[in-house]
């Protein structure tokens, strides 16, 4: 046994599909972890020296994530994602902001301060636009508006919301596309395979039902996706493009706690996730 | 090949439910009773609690 590995542990409050296939894979690899579960963890001053000295976040709830990494970190324990790729992917607009700032393409977004604010930035960005809330996933609270009236209406009740931070209204333009997206998973800087997202509905989620299909990854679609997940220092990713009526491919989503479960079975023998992320988790933790 | 499972109490309608022996700590099953969401809390001895519920900030 590899004198390092033990070093080594997963942090989760859930369990899923997702943890368990690279738990097996860690463990068809010989290789020694901890399941740490963060609803019991707390931190204080540096890690104990028989604490895992390497974790891999993959909490469920962003809050608890951030915190989590953050924590740990301040504690001397390296953390993967880092606390700030997982602070950057857990919210809308800051990834927006990291991939603006890298210049990568992505659909034409406004951060507004206020819902009136956000009622003005959409006659900017024009109809239809989509209603984002900053955290969140699974396509939740997304909401496609068509006109003013329907824009008013809905920011009446963000602004009904009891959290301030609910007021600050992400909006983007809602991109022509087909009725499906790309998803391609980058682990450790490659990109290791892609699928389209195909639904009946204009949110194209795994979570809302969409089917998940091979996609033979391409060159570009690759590089765009390694410089996303890049952009937001994330070593995991799942980066979700689009392709709109002309062909241009825009950086829709960064996700830091990719779920692969649709990936995976889209996939089949030509790639296991599972396997990619426990090799990658073993090569940091040794080094 | 035979199946090694495990019998816990489902704690909202005190139903027997199975544990296959491969699961893990904090995987979510269900009661095939009551259909409620069951986190393993303990594999030894076999132990579970109502799963919890899903918040805003789940996901990806």
């Amino acid at each position: 046994m590899d004198s390092v590995t033990p070093r080594l542990g997963i942090l989760a409050s859930r369990v899923r599909y997702e943890e368990k296939s690279i738990m097996a894979a860690l463990e068809r690899r010989g290789a020694e972890f901890e399941y740490l579960d963060p609803r019991s963890l707390s931190v204080v001053g540096a890690a104990p020296r028989e604490a895992p000295s390497f974790v891999f976040n993959r909490e469920i709830g962003h809050f608890r994530a951030y915190y989590a990494a953050s924590a740990l970190e301040s504690a001397g324990v390296t953390v993967l994602n880092t606390a700030a790729a997982t602070r950057v992917t857990g919210d809308k607009w800051h990834t927006s902001a990291a991939l603006l700032g890298a210049g990568l393409p992505t659909p034409a977004t406004a951060l507004a301060m206020t819902p009136d604010a956000a009622l003005k930035a959409l006659e900017e960005i024009g109809y239809p636009a989509v209603i984002k809330p900053l955290v969140g996933s699974w396509g939740r609270l997304v909401t496609r508006v068509t006109d003013r009236a329907m824009a008013s209406a809905v920011l009446e009740y963000v602004a009904a919301l009891p959290s301030p931070q609910s007021h600050v209204v992400y909006l983007q333009e809602l991109v022509p596309k087909a009725d499906r997206d790309i998803r391609v998973v980058v682990v450790g800087g490659t990109a290791i395979g892609a699928m389209h997202r195909r639904g009946a509905e204009w949110r194209t989620n795994v979570a809302r039902g969409a089917v998940s299909e091979h996609c033979p990854l391409s060159r570009s679609h690759a590089e765009l996706a390694v410089s996303a997940a890049a952009a937001v220092g994330a070593d995991i990713a799942g980066v979700d493009l689009i392709e709109d009526e002309e062909g241009r491919v825009t950086v829709l989503e960064v996700n830091g706690q990719v779920e692969f479960r649709g990936f995976q079975e889209a996939e089949g023998s030509r790639v296991d996730v599972g396997d990619s992320i426990a090799a990658l988790l073993i090569a940091r933790a040794a080094a | 090949m035979q199946k090694i499972t495990y019998a816990a109490e489902c704690p909202e309608c005190a139903s027997a439910v199975t544990i296959e022996a491969e699961v893990r700590v904090s995987e979510i099953i269900e009661c095939t009773d009551c259909r409620s969401e069951l986190e393993i809390v303990s594999t030894e001895p076999p132990e579970l609690a109502l799963a919890p519920e899903v918040e805003d900030d789940w996901g990806e």
